[in-house]
């Protein structure tokens, strides 16, 4: 157990598929009641990491949750503490908005059980809070793209899980909706006190919504901690081999690459530059 | 779902008339009356010999058989997540008629009535085995999908070879009409003898439900909501190899049943895979039984074999899918 309180914490997990090592020994926590970002260019291992933790890849290393470790990947145990939103909107077969989001409740139901009253009741309440109860009553699978990204996050949040892996929550939302799931995953952090890990892009919104940031690079947690400490860090610009520049409109904080770097500016020592 | 009641109701009850129509159609066309009295014995002799020996059976099997080959399409579509997946897909329809195949050219049934059935079973196993442990070492849908076309064309290739080293014109005969697939001339002994696989099988299809749902979001979301895939492809396998095993046994090679049912359900319980299930074998029971009145009023002078009938009608259907579906397939 390391000095976190309550939360998820990873300790020298590392995975390998087909002999490369895609994740090489992360160690980081996420603690409840906060919005824990995972940043870092393509290929930095995050999704590699968040599906480990999520127990869909083998993994070297431990995690716990609470200080207890996780029950077996596959179990339903394991499914009724973590829920997981993949990269990606698979979905198979033309079931309307509100089954695909009852799915979320299969944890909690047993094999012979139908839905009760309390599990049509999260259901409900996730449509609401996604903004899908409007098309709740059509195929998803002919929802527009941040229709369906909603409902996919809805299927996570009806299952009340202890932690949210969320990869990429808001790649296929316009920018209203990708504010609104950002508040929307805070608030699941705070006043549900949940341990959410989410993987983004855009550093502005991981700046504005995260309180925690992790930096990965080549399957390494390059540094971590509160999120205006790693955004300082010199070690941002040389990562994704950009030059970023930073600040505040309307004081809500802005990060956004000025110019790409060159090799050699991204072998040289990281420095500070101005912000 | 208050729709459902309604539609369960209205599959049955196309079931009993069908199977009704079963009874009374033939070559000596009975009335409803007849055909009640006969069932229950106490009507002319002749009828009741008729309906209780040669009718009933004929009518009990095809509800039997429709019911394993709808449901193991259903399941097998939910697993694969493909509404073109079918039984014989995978290899498993064509294994068991090679289990039967062998047992014609060794002259097995000499021996013991169950034979047949029982090599049908084993070559249905054997195949189902071999895919699990692909299944195992190799995850992945379309691993299951290839390795099942690969073992289908190996049991057709022996199957050709037991008919090509037929050892007389009999047994080549015999063998060649029972591949076309046929529920006729069967007796009570069949019909009891598919039950207990019938039953166990279709227990085990029924208990993938919601692993069947969960996957409709992918194998990996499916995983994370708690379903074990290495144990739901299992019994998907396991139940179809049992419930396909035994209904091709007595019935040869019914095609395509298990490809058309679901696809015609699916609209009616809102594309849900585990609403399909049940709807599918009832819908398969109804339409073998339909189909096989059908092959006996068509006005042919030898009676046209079941499965040449509904793979005739079959076949454009799949067809037709296809070019529905090329878009989206991968």
């Amino acid at each position: 157990m390391t000095g976190l309180v309550t939360g998820l914490a990873i300790e020298d997990v590392g995975v390998r598929i087909g002999g490369r090592t895609l994740v090489d020994g992360v160690t980081l926590e996420a603690p409840r009641g906060a919005v824990t970002g995972v940043i870092g260019p393509n290929g930095a291992g995050k999704s590699t990491l968040l599906r480990a933790i999520a127990g869909v890849l083998p993994h070297a290393g431990r995690v716990t949750l609470d200080g207890a470790p996780l029950p077996r990947p596959g179990s339903r145990a394991r499914a009724r503490l973590i829920g997981f939103l993949p990269q990606g909107q698979d979905v198979h077969w033309p079931v309307t908005a509100r089954r695909a989001v009852e799915l979320g409740r299969l944890p909690h139901l047993g094999p012979w059980q139908s839905l009760a009253r309390a599990d049509v009741a999260a259901v409900e309440a996730a449509l609401a809070k996604t903004d899908s109860t409007r098309f709740a009553d059509r195929p998803v699978t002919a929802l527009s793209g941040g229709e369906r990204a909603r409902v996919l996050l809805a299927r996570v949040l009806a299952a009340h899980t202890a932690v949210i892996l969320a990869d990429e929550p808001v790649a296929a939302l316009d920018p209203g909706h990708q504010l609104a799931v950002m508040e929307m995953l805070c608030d699941e952090a705070r006043a549900e006190h949940r341990a959410v890990v989410v993987v983004l892009h855009d550093l502005s919104l991981a700046a504005r919504a995260c309180e925690r940031l992790v930096l990965m690079d080549q399957g390494r947690v390059v540094t971590a901690g509160p999120a205006e400490a790693v955004l300082a860090s010199p070690w941002l610009d040389r990562v994704y081999a950009v030059r970023f520049g930073q600040g505040r409109v309307q004081a809500v904080p802005v990060v956004t690459p000025v110019r790409r770097l060159d090799v050699e500016e991204c072998r040289r020592e990281p420095q500070r530059h101005a912000s | 779902m208050s729709a459902r009641v309604p539609f369960a109701i209205g599959l049955l009850a196309v079931g009993l008339v069908g199977a009704l129509g079963g009874l009374m159609i033939g070559y000596v066309p009975y009335g409803p009356l007849a055909v009640l009295e006969g069932l229950a014995g106490h009507g002319d002799p002749v009828v009741t010999a008729i309906v209780r020996e040669v009718r009933l059976p004929r009518t009990l099997l095809a509800l039997e058989v429709g019911a394993a080959l709808g449901l193991a399409g259903a399941a097998l579509q939910g697993l694969l997540r493909n509404p073109l997946a079918e039984p014989g897909l995978i290899g498993v329809s064509s294994s068991a008629a090679l289990g039967a195949v062998i047992a014609f050219h060794f002259g097995l049934m000499a021996w013991a009535d169950w034979a047949l059935p029982a090599t049908a079973i084993l070559g249905a196993a054997t195949t189902t085995l071999i895919l699990l442990m692909i299944a195992r070492r190799a995850p992945g849908t379309l691993t299951l999908i290839l390795s099942g076309i690969a073992l289908s064309s190996l049991a057709g290739a022996l199957t050709s070879l037991a008919l090509n080293l037929a050892p007389n014109p009999y047994a080549l005969n015999e063998m060649v009409l029972w591949l076309m697939g046929s529920i006729k001339d069967r007796s009570m002994n069949e019909v009891v003898l598919v039950l207990p696989f019938l039953i166990v099988g279709s227990g085990l299809l029924l208990a993938t439900a919601r692993g069947l749902d969960a996957l409709t979001l992918g194998e990996e979301t499916a995983q994370t909501l708690g379903v074990h895939l290495g144990r739901l492809r299992a019994l998907v396998i396991v139940g179809i190899a049992l419930v396909v095993g035994a209904a091709v046994s007595v019935s040869g090679a019914i095609g395509f049943v298990g490809l058309v049912v679901p696809h015609m359900m699916r609209p009616f319980v809102g594309h849900q895979p585990s609403r399909l299930l049940i709807p599918s074998a009832l819908g398969g029971a109804a339409l073998v039984t339909v189909a096989d009145t059908l092959a006996r009023v068509l006005p042919t002078h030898q009676e046209v074999m079941v499965g040449v009938l509904t793979a005739i009608l079959g076949a454009p259907f799949f067809l037709a899918l296809v070019l529905r579906h090329w878009r989206t397939m991968p």
